[in-house]
């Protein structure tokens, strides 16, 4: 009796050792992120917080290895005709979507032809604008099936391009570019992204996503280089508020976390040395004049006013060193191109701020008749403090700053329809690594130029650069352009770089810093 | 009884057509829209897209549109979350929040209950200055200072709880926010308990009570309690739709799940049809509630009757 | 009672204090951005080295080290090119320093002596994250705060006590009109209408809390109904009506008083509760506009910044959680005082 007992006791301690031996063998990891993504529709996104989690999901035609360069993805080779306009993708024989379907050259027209789809209403189709066609089709101008792609036979996808496009390859490691499964979302046009019927062919399938709580990837095991991939399960858990995101880390409910709060910043180093991760990044923080308004239509004045901005102080004290002084709009980290910087990047604070005290002096503003100027910005504790920052340092000039923020809908809302105001915070983050992708806010006309700048020969600079064929000659023509428009004629006042902003847990290897701030799960372990 | 509560539903019809109306308004008078946003659109892509969701047609016929779809049962899309519906994200949402909001009301009202008659039956003594004292700390210091402290001392100091987190964390992911959500209503219940309890203590049924002989807890269970209990349960009918209804605060520092977050941010991003999907959540919660405290009300009050 | 004197001294101390306070409220010290609260001055005496060294970086001059005499301070300056004299507006400029002057110049122009004196800034509360004296912050802040309170609070009170009575007094059909406009108010989600306000009125905060004044009276006017409606139910109230005594005269002899107690309680929990909504509305960054600030806003880049820079939390709370706790303790003194039956 007793025996027989003991006997079940010993299998029963058996089983549980031997499942909680499999429950341990699973990798799971915790990435926290500062929001969830909008959709897991990969044409559908519109934010920075997607990217990861798509790039798990899915590969597009190239992708991005651990340094973010690109490297063959769902395509394993490709063509680019001697003009440039032409490139033909072979697909690998062994891609397979995550139901054991293949991919096809058929899926990716199908989903090419989505994006530029004025029905999808795609807020990234303009990362195929470089496509024949793909811009008409959006104004619905065009019928989508005439967007410049064919599929040859099932693995071989062709391409035609309005103009040669280096950073083309780098645009088709951007979500906006990856294939949906054709059958699926025909089958399921309304909920494929859901858990259970999303079909993918990343290193990674959606198994569970609650909004707010938590979206459950588990391993792809029809991924082509699935016997690579080591971690089993990733749960990416958005916090939005940062500080507790700090105490979570803390306490090990996340490995890693893609953001900081920076007020805290110095204290945070102290505290967990090398697990903070600051890194370049192709984003920049700037401020734009109404150039149209009097008296912002003076270059002098908008030059005296940059000039007088200590932006040292700002990266240092307001963003603990987590943002780098910019005196360029478009961020160094562009292969091939040699910006212009701003005059004054070089003199010292003291002599920029004598030069500008004198510029106002001579157009008649002095402590006593002061010259009155409002910084409009986002709601947001950091903008909050730049602008302080500011308003006191124009303050000796006889400039008398007044702050008004408002919330992110309203501040842009204005700003896109040229509504009125002196000064306006605004940002740009890079969609892929071109000088083209920021200079174009300063282009006549384009909706993001809140500054309402315009100038033929900046538009005439971008248009050639546009259709430049020799990519030396291309980036000439841009930093010619910046030349004008931001060095010479301030469009905008570039204040700051961005940086990427991570903590990550020694535990989590296989995460390199890089300027797309690119981290696929496909790469790391974790001990 | 049965015929008061019908009317009331009735009359509840009109009244949700109203607060519809008025924050369908309000909200398309509000400066920027949805698809405002710091990556700025090009107005080709934004017509798209405001087409896709209807929003180029005249706001008369926006308005009758959604009204016609809720009527169905369809609360319509979300624009800045379009994997799911409004309807999706709410019920999502209401779980986790009717949870917490019930287990923290719960408490609020038996520990506030029964700290306000300790208060009251001690009054101007040391055990009255007591509980006064806390209570009122509880509702003095705001909720997103005690939120973080709370995860300071218990869950990284002591390591009794985790820091945030909601699926898969068990009951004790729940403490935090419920202590958090209680004690702002704690104070309040307690507060209002005391003083109901003082002036229905010398009520002249009761004065009558004791003058009887009649044993101090019967005549606190009994009589005081019962009209005591008049100014909570009409303080606790909003409080209750309030909790249930989520809290900004609690959600984003806690990384819990439930609806209150999308009060605010939906407002503030402009995504017209979760805005108006929480009105209609908060507009019935208000409606059922309240209709709760007055048929409570004719139960407590025999004076108050609904014919 | 004490909670009264400790209300008006708040109240004096935050509209004159910031006339004495050391420092302006919008005055930004650079080199004392997030510094400790201390009764000694700044710099202390181990940092003289460091802010002479910042000042000196920011001149790209080297440093050749400082000595002390009688109050004075002589920095050595080299460089591999002449120096420029207008060095010394580096060392001015910084907040530690005053008064510099050149006092010795090497015949090359490469090494300079500048003597200077030390600035000092007393910083009680110590300094906020941009590095503004949190104590005239605090002291600005609570002007802010109270004035909100009071406003918002006094608007809803003479709402609320009129709507509630009048539709409790008159009852019936008016009662029922009355309410039924009260559950529609009550229903509208406060949160979104706070939001929509700050989103209409966001640069001129008193008039938005005017406004949420105008919907937070719902509470109080059901309040008062209802306390209304059973006082008028009680028998010495019946007696007087059937005596024939006006309706004036029954508000005013039997209701006013009866209903005092429970308006001057919710009064009092009214006007914390307004502040604690400025305080919401602060950290979800809607907050009044700086350089103007709150006790809302400080708290709530306060809890932002624990556990590091724990003084942020610390004083605004201490004066927050204080105020609210006097004015508690003042509605139930008044209360107690007011109570007609303790007559």
């Amino acid at each position: 009796m007793f025996q027989a007992t003991m006997k079940k006791f010993l299998a029963g301690a058996a089983i549980c050792a031997l499942m909680s031996t499999a429950a341990f063998a699973e990798v799971v990891l915790q990435r926290g992120s500062a929001a969830d993504p909008e959709s897991l529709d990969p044409h559908k996104t519109s934010t920075t917080y997607e990217a990861d989690i798509l790039r798990d999901l899915f590969t597009g035609l190239m992708a991005q290895d651990i340094d973010a360069k690109v490297i063959p993805g769902a395509a394993e080779s490709y063509v680019m005709s001697p003009d440039g306009k032409t490139y033909t993708f072979k697909l690998r024989a062994d891609g397979k979507w995550s139901d054991g379907s293949p991919v096809t050259a058929q899926d990716f027209v199908f989903s090419w032809q989505r994006v530029v789809n004025s029905e999808t209403a795609s807020e990234y189709a303009y990362m195929l604008a470089p496509v024949v066609n793909a811009e008409d089709i959006t104004a619905k101008k065009m019928k989508p099936e005439e967007l410049g792609v064919k599929a040859i036979d099932n693995l071989t996808f062709e391409v035609q391009l309005r103009a040669p496009t280096p950073y083309f390859l780098e645009m088709l490691t951007h979500q906006a570019t990856y294939a949906v499964s054709k059958a699926n979302v025909e089958a399921n046009p309304k909920d494929f992204t859901k858990p259970g019927k999303m079909i993918s062919n990343g290193a990674y399938i959606l198994a569970e996503f609650v909004p707010n709580d938590h979206i459950k990837l588990v391993k792809n095991a029809q991924f082509f280089d699935a016997a690579n991939v080591k971690i089993d399960a990733v749960n990416y858990i958005p916090n939005e508020d940062r500080s507790a995101a700090m105490k979570r880390f803390e306490a090990g409910e996340l490995d890693m976390y893609g953001d900081l709060p920076t007020e805290q910043l110095a204290d945070l180093r102290a505290k967990f040395g090398d697990q903070i991760k600051i890194g370049p990044y192709l984003g920049t923080y700037y401020y734009a004049f109404k150039t149209t308004k009097k008296p912002w239509d003076n270059v002098k004045l908008r030059q005296a006013i940059s000039m007088a901005v200590d932006r040292d102080y700002l990266a240092e004290k307001v963003w603990g060193n987590s943002m780098i002084p910019s005196y360029s709009f478009v961020p160094p980290g562009v292969a091939g191109y040699e910006g212009p910087k701003l005059e004054y990047a070089g003199m010292s604070q003291l002599d920029r701020e004598d030069a500008a005290k004198k510029v106002l002096t001579e157009l008649g503003y002095t402590p006593e008749k002061p010259l009155k100027m409002e910084i409009r910005f986002n709601t947001s504790e950091n903008h909050k403090n730049v602008a302080i920052a500011i308003q006191s340092q124009l303050k000796p000039l006889g400039i008398e700053v007044t702050l008004l923020n408002t919330d992110t809908k309203t501040h842009y809302g204005l700003l896109e329809q040229h509504g009125d105001f002196d000064i306006a915070r605004a940002a740009w983050i890079a969609d892929y690594k071109d000088p083209e992708n920021f200079l174009a806010l300063c282009k006549t006309g384009t909706g993001n130029n809140y500054a309402e700048y315009s100038n033929k020969d900046y538009d005439a600079l971008l248009a050639k650069a546009a259709a430049e064929a020799d990519p030396t000659a291309r980036m000439k023509d841009l930093s010619d352009a910046e030349a004008i428009g931001v060095t010479r004629d301030a469009c905008v006042v570039p204040l700051l770089y961005y940086s990427s902003h991570n903590i990550i847990s020694p535990k989590v290897k296989g995460w390199n810093m890089n300027v797309m701030d690119s981290h696929p799960t496909r790469w790391m372990s974790k001990e | 009884m049965l015929r008061y509560v019908l009317q009331r539903f009735l009359t509840a019809i009109p009244t949700l057509f109203i607060i519809l109306a008025l924050s369908f308004l309000l909200m398309r008078i509000a400066p920027g829209g949805p698809f405002n946003q710091e990556k700025g659109l090009n107005p080709i892509i934004k017509a798209n897209l405001e087409k896709l969701y209807r929003l180029d047609q005249p706001i008369w016929n926006q308005f009758t549109d959604y009204v016609w779809n809720l009527l169905h049962g369809d609360f319509g899309p979300s624009y800045n979350l379009p994997d799911f519906t409004v309807a999706e994200i709410l019920s999502n949402g209401l779980k986790v929040s009717i949870l917490l909001g019930l287990v923290a009301l719960t408490c609020a009202l038996v520990f506030g209950g029964i700290l306000g008659i300790i208060a009251a039956l001690n009054q101007n003594r040391s055990a009255d200055y007591a509980v006064v004292a806390t209570a009122t700390a509880g509702s003095t210091i705001p909720t997103f200072v005690i939120a973080p402290l709370f995860q300071l001392i218990f869950a990284l100091g002591l390591k009794w709880f985790p820091v945030g987190g909601w699926t898969g964390g068990g009951w004790k992911v729940m403490v935090g926010p419920v202590i958090v959500l209680m004690l702002p209503q704690l104070a309040i219940v307690a507060r209002l308990m005391r003083g109901a309890m003082i002036e229905s203590l010398r009520a002249h049924h009761i004065r009558t009570a004791r003058a009887m002989g009649l044993s101090d807890f019967s005549i606190i269970v009994r009589h005081a309690l019962r009209s005591a209990l008049l100014p909570i349960v009409s303080y606790a009918g909003p409080a209750a739709a309030a909790l249930v209804t989520g809290s900004i605060i609690v959600e984003t520092i806690f990384a819990i799940p439930g609806i209150g977050r999308y009060f605010v941010d939906a407002a503030l991003n402009r995504d017209y049809t979760l805005v108006m999907g929480t009105v209609v959540v908060i507009a019935v919660f208000t409606i059922v509630f309240n209709l709760i405290v007055d048929l409570l009300y004719a139960v407590l009050d025999p004076r108050v009757r609904y014919d | 009672m004490w909670s009264s004197y400790y209300l008006i001294f708040m109240a004096l101390i935050c509209i004159a204090g910031p006339w004495f306070a050391p420092h302006n409220f919008d005055t930004i010290f650079e080199n004392y951005n997030r510094v400790p609260p201390s009764f000694e001055a700044y710099p202390k005496a181990d940092k003289i080295e460091e802010a002479l060294k910042d000042a000196v970086k920011a001149a790209r001059v080297e440093y050749g080290g400082f000595e002390e005499k009688d109050g004075k301070i002589f920095v050595t300056l080299t460089s591999p090119k002449p120096i420029d004299e207008r060095v010394t507006r580096y060392i001015d400029r910084s907040d530690s320093f005053e008064g510099a002057t050149v006092t010795q110049k090497s015949a090359d122009g490469l090494k300079l002596i500048v003597s200077t004196t030390v600035k000092k800034e007393y910083f009680y509360f110590g300094t906020d994250i941009s590095g503004r004296d949190l104590l005239t912050r605090t002291l600005i802040a609570g002007r802010v705060s109270l004035a909100i309170g009071l406003l918002a609070g006094l608007v809803a009170v003479f709402i609320g006590v009129l709507y509630g009575a009048t539709s409790g007094l008159i009852g019936g059909k008016t009662d029922e009109v009355m309410m039924r406009v009260v559950d529609i108010l009550y229903a509208l989600p406060f949160t979104f209408f706070v939001i929509m306000l700050v989103v209409f009125f966001g640069r001129n905060f008193l008039l938005m809390f005017f406004a949420v004044g105008c919907v937070m009276w719902l509470d109080m006017a059901r309040i008062v109904r209802g306390q209304a409606l059973s006082i008028r139910r009680q028998e010495y109230v019946q007696a007087a009506e059937a005596l024939g005594v006006k309706s004036g005269g029954i508000l005013l002899r039997h209701v006013v008083p009866n209903l005092l107690g429970p308006v001057v309680i919710y009064m009092t929990l009214l006007v914390p509760q307004v502040i604690i909504l400025e305080s919401f509305l602060s950290y979800l960054g809607l907050g009044v506009q700086e350089p103007m600030s709150s006790w809302g806003v400080l708290i709530s880049q306060g809890a932002r910044n624990i556990p590091y820079a724990n003084w942020l939390l610390l004083f605004p709370s201490l004066f927050l959680t204080s105020t609210l706790f006097a004015l508690n303790f003042i509605g139930d003194g008044l209360r107690d005082a007011l109570d007609p039956k303790d007559r």
